[in-house]
């Protein structure tokens, strides 16, 4: 299929470990892929390689058919390549739009000359992207830190989806969190795949893999060990994967 | 998603009690006001406010330059003694330029200009340090506290910085405006009277010009793009990096606005005092941190706004103006002053835990 | 993120260099010792006596106090907070012993009975400063910073209106005998004697005489030995380490981490109390601290330079002894080589940043 994002044997050392190594996996729109493996495996190095944090020692990186050259983070988020960590990235001091717009705030002139914070047209904008996603937040004006888990798993969602990302990368979303939000963000996931975005989940929860995403990788050591479309494996499988299969013995 | 809507009304019954809770900060310096009237005469009269906010405007300019500083979840200690720095160059520089021939007017322009130019160099220099070499802020700044003593001392060389061309004496405790009774008023310039006739003084200048520049400031940290990031990086400076905050220039940006504002504070000073001393902003940076704390900002960062600010500057100013008229020595102050730090951080926790 | 990264300390831009070798790791640990060591050297053949016995002595002899400060300091920053009212807890407890020796005196009490009971009472009571400032600080979730601000508050206000803003004089003489006393008296190649002068040795000929180790010295060497020992090898100061590590991980191990930072903050109060009585000793006088001693800051300056991280989770009591002795040789060294004294201030500031830096790039270095 043709990729939207995709590394062609993409390669990364510190020192004398090789972090990632001649790695080649993509993702089409409308897709999402689980990225599994252990812990040291490389799945972290991998998605900042894509997301600009790092830079590759070989290999390229290819959007949508054309090369691309990722240096910084700014060129991953003008690329389209959005990216939720784990600890969500958000200002907890700062309100739900601030949030939405960090770094990109829009500014409206008073007096003709004077530019000045917009926090009623981010608001509103914000307002107009939650209920695209049918997320329900009861005050905008409050301070994130108000907000539960999920409700912040969705304002990270929602700046990215406003900055019209191609590809977003999800980093242990649910890890947090309880069981009906998680499902809550399962169906978020579904509805932005509908979208067309393409998705790279990085998940230690089976269930979840199991659940929304399309196709998966595994890396172990740097390598990428294993790809499988979902509905053509089980869990067993992709555990034998992860951990090696000398360890786990399983007739296929 | 599911809302959370607050738990219906018990918390809602309590309206009045809660939106005082909240202002607590407000309702201690009308008390305290209240207080220091009772205790002596003639506290609540005109003159003697317009006295409070005069003495009080170096701390409220060093309160503002430490805000921007505390919100970034820093901290700088140098305003102080960058201050001095700037009361002994700007007297310098006025009477090189005054003793060059120049226009004393144009001379007093000139310094003021060029001394805040310079002023904003430690600020560079601190901004640097904590942002590109990554020195914690409190090392920083205790640095460069030294570095702008030693160099006060040897640009003065144990002369005393003293003396500046009367306009700008006049400038430092003039007032905005003059009324004498009968109707006159004149604007700038005391009007000359007859012994006996009591000229009333409306606002003076440095209060003026004060307020002025807190009120810039105030709007830079709360409606631009500046200040909005100000607060993003003190709140989660990670996030403020993966937004693409260009969170290295801000910092510098930061410590250079609070040198840039303790130079004002200097130059000031030496409008006030027309003389320059190297230790002028010593005990300053104590009281401004203070006021900053009072006024409900987080030492950790994200938190913190120049109303609130200026009240917990109001706070000191009152004790200090309050000490000093009811006769005992203001060795109190400190006293008081470390006290109500205390408190005021314990009920700022109180008050957040309740929401 | 998902708990994997480069892995830790991975150097990824330096190759193999002379700071990857034995003597550049030295170098790097214990830079600042080979600093001082440097410093001995230049300043020996820029100082006019700079290399005297007298010198060195007294320089060791005057710093009695900055040591005990920077003592009590490290422990505070181990744990990852600051005491900044150590200071003027000094002050406050040399105002506060001179005061009471004079109220002691004036009430007929022996002189010596009098310093005794004054240190005696002004230790016990040396600790309260910092307990209060614990409690505030864990009990009430008060930063360190604020907490220790508001006590230097506190503490100086008390000083002073103890001393009304003056020097407290009127002391016996006892006191800076005492404090300014040596162990040995030598005339060489003749007289040898101990605690004093020779009996009968004339006044006219005292600077033949050459003193030998004052008094403080054994005394600042125990406390710093001992401290010291509790620091590295007793459970107190395991504990602190803990704290200043994490405070998670301490808590889960069942430490009282809010008992214990009481006990840490008590501690450099007590230290300071210390120091203000050997102030009071060595002059002869209650002082109150003024502004521009700014005691707390060279003490955690000191400690810095010693090689602890503001952090917490490092630093040692010999450590920031020698960060001591690099403050004040600097110091004395710039004077004698007739340098203005301007420039010290400078030299503090700059070699303050060139620790954090050191510290960031070596930072498995101790």
């Amino acid at each position: 299929m043709d990729y939207l994002l995709e590394t062609r044997n993409i390669t990364k050392r510190f020192g004398g470990l090789t972090a990632v190594d001649k790695v080649s996996v993509g993702v089409g729109a409308g897709e999402a892929l689980a990225l599994l493996g252990d812990n040291g495996a490389g799945k972290s190095t991998l998605i900042k390689l894509v997301s600009g944090v790092h830079q590759p020692d070989e290999g390229e990186i290819w959007m949508s058919g054309e090369r691309v050259r990722i240096e910084s983070p700014m060129d991953a988020l003008a690329a389209g390549i959005e990216t939720i960590y784990q600890d969500l990235a958000l200002a907890e001091n700062l309100d739900v739009g601030a949030n939405i717009f960090l770094g990109r705030e829009r500014m409206r002139r008073r007096l003709g000359v004077l530019k000045v914070l917009d926090d009623q047209g981010m608001r509103d904008e914000a307002q107009k992207v939650l209920d695209r996603l049918d997320i329900h937040i009861p005050s905008l004006k409050k301070t994130i830190r108000t907000l539960s888990g999920g409700q912040r798993q969705a304002v990270a969602i929602s700046r990215s989806i406003y900055w019209d990302a191609k590809v977003l990368i999800m980093d242990e979303p649910t890890a947090a969190l309880g069981v009906a939000e998680q499902k809550k963000v399962l169906n978020l996931v579904r509805t932005l795949k509908d979208q067309g975005i393409g998705i790279i989940l990085i998940s230690h929860q089976m269930y979840d893999v199991f659940e929304v995403a399309d196709r998966l990788a595994v890396m172990r050591r740097g390598v990428l060990v294993g790809e499988r479309v979902v509905k053509d494996t089980d869990p067993d499988e992709v555990v034998g994967l992860i951990v090696g299969s000398e360890t786990v013995g399983k007739e296929r | 998603m599911s809302d959370t809507r607050p738990k219906a009304s018990a918390a809602e019954g309590r309206g009045v009690m809660s939106y005082l809770r909240s202002r607590w900060i407000l309702v201690f310096l009308v008390l305290e006001f209240l207080f220091f009237c009772f205790r002596s005469e003639g506290f609540a009269n005109l003159s003697a406010l317009q006295m409070l906010l005069y003495y009080g405007v170096l701390v409220f300019l060093l309160s503002v330059a430490e805000l921007f500083v505390i919100i970034t979840g820093g901290i700088d200690l140098s305003l102080g003694y960058i201050l001095g720095f700037a009361s002994i160059v700007s007297i310098k520089i006025i009477q090189a330029l005054v003793a060059a021939g120049l226009d004393p007017a144009l001379a007093v322009l000139a310094g003021v200009v060029a001394t805040l130019a310079v002023g904003i160099l430690p600020g560079l220099v601190n901004g640097w340090l904590v942002a590109y070499l990554n020195v914690p802020p409190f090392i920083a700044t205790f640095a460069m506290l030294g570095v702008c003593h030693g160099i006060s001392e040897l640009i003065i060389n144990g002369v005393y910085a003293m003396g500046l061309p009367k306009l700008a004496a006049d400038i430092g405790s003039g007032h905005l405006a003059y009324l004498v009774p009968g109707g006159v008023l004149s604007f700038f310039r005391k009007p000359v009277v007859e012994r006996g006739v009591a000229v009333a003084e409306i606002v003076p200048n440095i209060v003026v010009a004060t307020a002025v520049v807190v009120a810039i400031f105030a709007f830079v940290l709360a409606r631009t793009r500046f200040g909005r990031h100000v607060y993003a990086i003190g709140g989660n400076m990670d996030a403020a990096l993966r937004a693409g905050i260009p969170v290295k220039r801000r910092l510098l940006g930061v410590y250079a606005l609070a040198s840039f504002l303790a130079s004002l504070g200097g130059v000031v000073y030496a409008f006030m005092y027309v003389s320059g001393k190297a230790d002028a902003g010593a005990s300053l940076v104590m009281d401004s941190i203070a006021a900053v704390v009072i006024g409900g900002a987080s030492m950790f960062g994200g938190s913190g706004t120049m109303g609130r600010t200026m009240v917990g500057a109001l706070v000191i100013a009152v004790l200090d103006m309050g000490l000093r008229m009811s006769g005992t020595p203001t060795f109190d102050k400190y006293i008081l002053v470390g006290v109500i730090l205390i408190l005021a951080v314990i009920m700022e926790r109180y008050v957040k835990e309740r929401e | 993120m998902s708990g994997e990264d480069a892995p830790k300390g991975a150097r990824v831009r330096r190759d193999a260099s002379f700071l990857d070798s034995g003597a550049g790791r030295f170098l790097a640990a214990n830079w600042a010792l080979c600093f001082l060591g440097l410093m001995l050297v230049v300043f020996s053949l820029t100082g006019r006596g700079f290399l005297s016995i007298n010198n060195f002595q007294n320089v060791v002899h005057l710093q009695t106090v900055p040591f005990l400060l920077a003592a009590a300091e490290t422990f505070v920053i181990i744990t990852g907070g600051i005491d900044l009212s150590v200071g003027f807890v000094m002050g406050l407890a040399s105002v506060g012993a001179a005061k009471l020796i004079q109220t002691f005196l004036a009430g007929g009490v022996g002189v010596d009975a009098a310093i005794v009971l004054a240190v005696v009472i002004v230790l016990a009571a040396s600790f309260l400063p910092g307990v209060v400032s614990g409690v505030v600080i864990t009990k009430f979730k008060v930063p360190p910073f604020i907490a220790t601000l508001g006590m230097w508050g506190i503490a100086n206000g008390l000083a002073l209106k103890i001393s009304q803003g003056y020097p407290m004089a009127g002391l016996p003489d006892e006191l800076p005998a005492i404090g300014n006393g040596y162990l040995l008296y030598v005339l060489p190649g003749q007289l040898l004697s101990f605690f004093g002068k020779p009996a009968g040795f004339p006044d006219s000929r005292i600077r033949e005489l050459v003193r030998l180790v004052p008094y403080s010295l054994p005394f600042v060497v125990a406390a710093l030995a001992a401290l010291a020992f509790a620091l590295r090898r007793g459970r107190f100061g395991r504990h602190t380490y803990a704290i200043g590590g994490s405070m998670d991980a301490a808590v889960r191990a069942g430490i009282d981490v809010d008992a214990h930072l009481v006990k840490v903050y008590a501690l450099s109060s007590f230290l300071s109390g210390l120091a203000g009585i050997f102030n009071v000793f060595q002059t002869g006088i209650g002082n109150y601290t003024t502004f521009n001693a700014q005691y707390e800051f060279f003490a955690v300056a000191a400690v810095v330079i010693g090689g602890a991280s503001l952090m917490g989770g490092k630093g040692r009591i010999w450590g920031s002894a020698v960060g001591v002795l690099v403050l004040a040789f600097l110091e004395n060294g710039l004077a004698l080589s007739g340098v203005q004294p301007f420039y010290r201030y400078i030299a503090v500031g700059v070699l303050l940043v060139v620790a954090v830096v050191i510290d960031k790039l070596f930072p498995d270095a101790r």
